[in-house]
């Protein structure tokens, strides 16, 4: 079986060895919260995005709850839809909607569903779940906000199986030939899609020289240290004239013991209440 | 037609800064002008489809109308996904302008011949699906395109073709026009076989036989009411497309029949349900698949049995 490279493992180690502050600690229980009302999601998924999201909503993104609709704003697109429970507790936490919301993930007649829609729940941008079309999206904002010359920034979120999909490559052409700064494409690096290791299914390293041949400027960030993604997205735009890319290592799983790196809990469904004591339990034993 | 299209879009853009024009990677100097005047409205963006319909959605999002353009099978097929998801889900504004609507691009065989892709559009929700059967039509169209709200895909027909639509029949997105008045047949057309069934309308008449045409430029919504109106009395129909029989045009009429409980004889003239190996002219396949005005006769002498 294939080994992910030196490179990535070293980064892939750091991530493992990240510690969760309180506030990290919390948003995972609100995130095991709702797969408790549901007894599904894509747990494994969520848990490696927590970080990456919390400095967004908390320290970059400029946004008005009371205006989802406000011409200023950032925009941020979670084109890997299926990580989506974080998206949900930010939002909630936010005002964007009632945090009661919450508890009807998935669920009949509830607002939120398993991938976000942006027809329906306030702070979604657009509607993903189909991976490959969030990028090509951002492009389209990130073009319009240049041509309004408002300095409003789009963030863009892929997972790294979802850079399988020839659209991101596209995406990634077109933003570094137009010349997008106010474009930032993040990976959630987390090195695992939903068969196996990603340097099993489809190798995507050199993932960098990639991002750096399509004109992005890119870097690396352990995608659980908070102070890093803080003092690394504050940088954005690396570059005058060139797209940003930041590849956020991080674990699948992040947080819960027998969850990380481990492909059963990619998507779980009907989650006993066994298993819903563990997820706890092991959350309260992480470093 | 499609110059008229293309040319419309750089009219519309003059009078409207929300549009915006997307290319992926059209023929050398196409819209040379608009570029040059609205070089930062302007966006070729290479053989990326997929990319270029969720890059449209993103601009559409933001409050512009967008119109994209390039060959209708790689729009339609190629990156329905995106068009299903960004452009659909979203209600945004985006126009698709479809080169080669049809058998348009005989010579280059199936990979480029369009022949589901009002199939494809059609079972969207959301899409409004349009076939202007001539430039003037097209003109009239495109006046609209600016304010109306949700996605709309356009079927181009080749260029140059012949003008048969009417200035006093006017036009409205979603309406269709009932072209001509006859007693004993309706003929259904949508894009270019307006043409088609207008000569053979004229053919018919001189053997006595007087067919009525309801143009159908709007395939979506379709206007069942008026299809019902001029169906009325059960006169035996003939609908008739530059498509695949399997649900454009006809399966449109059919279901308009079905759902209203008319009990009207149908004729679905279309392309079978194959990839078409010949090539040569957009009208020898025509004449070949029997969707022009020869077809068309011999198909309502069948029908009437005369």
């Amino acid at each position: 079986m294939k080994k992910m490279n030196g490179f990535a493992q070293s980064w892939h180690d750091k991530a493992m060895a990240a510690p969760l502050d309180d506030r990290s600690r919390e948003l995972r229980r609100d995130v095991i919260k709702i797969l408790e009302c549901s007894r599904r999601g894509h747990l494994g998924s969520s848990l490696s995005l927590i970080e990456v999201l919390r400095v967004l909503y908390d320290d970059i993104l400029r946004f008005d709850p009371a205006r989802p609709d406000w011409p200023e704003r950032d925009r941020c697109i979670l084109s890997k839809g299926h990580g989506c429970i974080p998206l949900y507790v930010f939002l909630a936490e936010k005002g964007f909607f009632p945090k009661s919301e919450l508890a009807s993930f998935c669920q009949y007649e509830g607002l939120l569903g398993g991938h976000p829609d942006a027809t329906k729940i306030p702070g979604v941008e657009a509607s993903t779940g189909s991976l490959g079309h969030g990028l090509s999206i951002g492009v389209g904002m990130a073009l319009s906000a240049r041509l309004d010359k408002r300095d409003s920034k789009v963030f863009v979120i892929v997972g790294d199986g979802e850079c399988n999909e020839g659209s991101v490559w596209e995406a990634c052409m077109s933003a570094g030939v137009n010349a997008l700064d106010n474009l930032c494409l993040l990976v959630d690096y987390n090195k695992y899609q939903s068969y196996d290791a990603t340097c099993c299914v489809q190798d995507l390293e050199p993932l960098a020289d990639k991002f750096e041949s399509f004109r992005m400027a890119t870097r690396h960030v352990n995608g659980h240290n908070v102070a890093e993604l803080q003092e690394t997205l504050r940088q954005v735009p690396f570059e005058k004239g060139r797209p940003s890319a930041i590849i956020c290592h991080t674990v699948k799983g992040k947080g819960i013991s027998f969850a990380e790196n481990n492909l059963e809990w990619h998507h779980k469904s009907s989650i006993s209440d066994e298993m819903m004591k563990s997820i706890s339990c092991a959350l309260d034993e992480a470093p | 037609m499609r110059k008229k299209c293309l040319n419309m879009v750089h009219e519309l853009a003059r009078k409207d800064q929300r549009v915006c024009f997307i290319g992926s990677d059209l023929g050398f100097k196409t819209l040379d002008t608009f570029r040059q005047e609205f070089p930062e409205r302007f966006f070729m963006e290479g053989v990326s489809e997929a990319n270029v319909v969720g890059m449209a959605a993103g601009l559409a999002m933001d409050g512009r109308v967008v119109y994209v353009n390039t060959i209708a099978t790689f729009l339609t097929r190629r990156a329905l996904d995106q068009v299903a998801i960004d452009l659909c889900q979203h209600k945004v504004n985006v126009r698709l302008i479809g080169n080669g609507g049809g058998l348009v691009y005989a010579p280059l065989g199936s990979t480029h011949l369009a022949l589901e892709d009002i199939t494809l559009m059609r079972c969207l929700p959301n899409m409004t699906v349009v076939c202007p059967c001539d430039a003037d039509e097209m003109e009239r169209f495109m006046l609209q395109t600016g304010d109306y709200s949700g996605p709309i895909y356009i079927r181009l027909g080749k260029g140059y073709d012949p003008i048969v639509s009417k200035e006093e029949n006017g036009f409205t997105i979603g309406k269709g026009i009932a072209y001509r008045q006859g007693d004993d047949l309706l003929l259904v057309t949508t894009g270019v076989t307006l043409q088609q069934a207008v000569t053979a309308a004229e053919e018919l008449e001189k053997d006595g036989i007087s067919a009525g045409i309801l143009h159908m430029h709007t395939v979506k919504p379709f206007d069942a009411e008026l299809l019902i109106h001029m169906a009325a009395s059960g006169k035996p129909i003939i609908s008739i497309e530059e498509h695949t029989l399997n649900g454009g045009l006809g399966s449109a009429v059919a279901e308009t029949l079905v759902d209203n409980f008319a009990g009207n004889r149908l004729l679905r003239l279309g392309i079978p349900d194959i990839f078409p190996d010949y090539y040569g002219s957009q009208n020898d396949l025509m004449h070949r698949l029997g969707i022009d005005a020869a077809g068309i006769l011999q198909a309502a002498k069948r029908l009437l049995d005369r």
